[in-house]
């Protein structure tokens, strides 16, 4: 009855009796995750990380088969390391920046990602999943050991959920049988088909898109590929609507092909119907090995609302979308990001519950931005009528010799942060000619600085990041801290932190949140202000 | 910001409209369509202007 329901690529946390199961009456936490994928062992890694106490339920025992999301972004890799995870993901993963667009027989044009420089990580790395998950896990141990008090509980199938106004009891069956406990905090991180979403009956609405895609992730044994994006719209080869071709590690190709709505799964996943279509897409001579393969059809969906009183939702559990633009996994951690410091200080007693509420709003108007950039990915690619298809293939016919076409082209918009622009913890811009880039509500972007990077310097509490100007060593209101990061554009030999942070401005003052957004900015330091957006930023105005 | 303009504004009208009937001629139903969606993409490129753009495609929604 705790049958698994995938297969595993390594098992890591068996099952093991706790303390909890035998304990007379149920155990209250702070919080409980259900779910062990990327975005409940990041949830967990951030707020162990604050000395949170989190237990981690997952109904497997380890990190699931399948290359899965493999396009890791910039922003994700730096929250990755935050907590201590992102090394082992940049030296496995592939770099990529070159991208190739073709139409029918011939290629219409390329582009480079032309990643800006002066950042500690790339655009994109390319990772299969298990990988992703692996490294984040490996480093729950790694702060376990340290006294961390982080646990994952492997085959604790989460059957029933009662919330109550102040906490939620969770009625658990393990290879032992069932066992109660009690949490003050509840994350569902439970994926999009969220059984936590079910069992509450929360709506999960949107737009299902009648498509089917078939992924073949292909080990090549004479590798004639080179490390670059390859996307084909209606591939005269016929082997699908559409074809990617992408790398990951290990010299596995992924190749996805848009195989359209009325299809016989059973058949089309059949070795040798797959194999058809990869040879007619990669020539008769192509010598491969298969490594995994499957077919999917996607939704673009989301729940009203992330926050339902001690329970909160993040990641594909909260929000679906399309894979065109790596959107999925990478829109999960920035939830994971802007909730953890956020719960952090609820269960610290130094914010007041409503601060929750901006986790609901900001990831809400995040959610809704990768829904739209997806959604209009979908639509070129797979377009809904006669004019549209027209269209589309107008725009490809055109940006072969025309340049102007090519930013039409959407194969996809890959994923950038969210700007959290009338966040009700933001405060007004008063930077005047300050670059838009960093303006209240957007994440900071990184610079090389004399000794390293930006970005981990602002690290995971409030910053008062000063440039050219004197500011206190800290501003500490009610408890919480804004410790001071004071740097000088003389040391800014590349001067990217000028051009990222000042604009036309001599100097900056910014208060930073621990999720490494701007809270507030101004030319210069002014206590009354600054206490102000302070309080502001933490949900107490 | 300028505005969508819907008074007469080609200089020479009839050769206009005679060169552009022209450059379907002998384009199948099929050729000709995606000519015309060529066109005009190349046309709203050259114009840019959003807003402009968004009054053009209201305007011609219009058919009394």
């Amino acid at each position: 009855m705790l049958d698994d329901r995938y297969t595993l690529a390594y098992k890591l946390y068996p099952y093991a009796r706790h303390a909890d199961q035998n304990a007379g009456k149920p155990v209250r936490h702070p919080v409980v995750v259900m779910g062990g994928g990327p975005i409940g062992i990041a949830t967990a890694l951030d707020l162990a990380q604050q000395g949170i106490p989190v237990v981690v339920l997952d109904d497997h025992e380890g990190v699931g088969m399948g290359s899965r999301a493999i396009c890791f972004a910039k922003r994700t890799l730096e929250i990755a390391d935050r907590y201590g995870a992102a090394k082992p993901m940049v030296d496995k993963g592939v770099v990529w920046n070159i991208g190739k667009v073709f139409h029918k027989d011939g290629q219409v044009f390329d582009f480079n990602l032309l990643p800006e420089e002066g950042h500690a990580f790339p655009a994109f790395i390319n990772l299969q999943q298990p990988y992703f998950e692996s490294f984040m896990i490996e480093r729950a141990f790694e702060l376990q050991k340290q006294g961390a008090p982080i646990q994952i509980r492997g085959k604790n199938r989460v059957d029933n959920v009662t919330v109550k106004d102040d906490h939620v009891v969770l009625e658990i069956m393990t290879p032992d049988g069932p066992y109660t406990m009690e949490t003050d905090w509840l994350i569902g991180a439970d994926g999009a088909s969220s059984p936590l979403r079910e069992m509450l009956g929360y709506d999960f609405t949107g737009k299902v898109f009648q498509d089917s895609f078939l992924i073949a992730d292909i080990k090549m044994k004479s590798n004639n590929f080179p490390t670059e994006r390859w996307f084909w719209f209606e591939p005269s080869h016929g082997s699908g609507a559409s074809t990617l071709l992408h790398k990951q590690p290990d010299d596995v190709w992924r190749v996805d092909f848009q195989i359209g709505w009325d299809i016989d799964r059973k058949e089309e996943m059949k070795e040798e119907n797959i194999r058809r279509r990869l040879d007619a897409f990669l020539g008769d001579d192509a010598d491969y090995e298969m490594v995994w393969s499957s077919i999917y059809t996607f939704q673009c969906k989301r729940m009203e609302s992330f926050r339902h009183g001690p329970v909160l939702f993040a990641g594909d559990a909260a929000h679906q979308v399309s894979p065109f633009g790596a959107r999925g996994a990478n829109s999960g951690m920035q939830d994971v990001d802007n909730l953890g410091w956020k719960l952090g200080m609820v269960i610290s007693g130094l914010a007041p519950e409503s601060l929750l509420d901006s986790y609901n709003s900001e990831r809400v108007h995040g959610a809704e931005e990768n829904i739209l950039n997806s959604t209009r990915s979908t639509d070129f690619i797979t377009p809904k009528s006669e004019m549209s298809h027209l269209l589309r293939n107008a725009v490809l016919e055109l940006s072969e010799h025309y340049e102007f076409a090519r930013p039409l082209v959407n194969s996809g918009r890959l994923s950038v942060p969210c700007v959290y622009d009338g966040s009700t913890l933001n405060s007004a811009d008063a930077l005047a000619n300050g670059p838009d880039r960093t303006r209240p509500g957007a994440s900071c972007p990184d610079a090389p600085l004399a000794d390293g990077f930006l970005l981990p310097k602002l690290g995971g509490q409030f910053t008062l990041l000063a440039i050219n100007t004197e500011v206190p060593d800290a501003l500490t209101v009610d408890g919480i801290t804004a410790t001071t990061l004071s740097l000088n554009t003389k040391d800014d030999k590349s001067g990217a932190l000028a051009e990222r942070y000042l604009g036309e401005a001599k100097s900056a003052v910014y208060l930073i949140r621990p999720d490494q957004h701007v809270a507030a900015r101004r030319e210069q330091y002014d206590e009354n202000l600054f206490r102000a957006a302070l309080k502001r930023a933490t949900g107490k105005e | 910001m300028a505005d969508l303009t819907l008074t007469p504004n080609i200089a020479s009208g009839d050769d206009f409209y005679e060169e552009l009937i022209e450059a379907h001629d002998g384009l199948s139903k099929e050729d000709s369509d995606a000519y015309n969606a060529r066109l005009l993409l190349v046309l709203a490129n050259h114009i840019g202007d959003r807003e402009v753009l968004s009054a053009a495609i209201s305007a011609a929604k219009r058919k009394t």
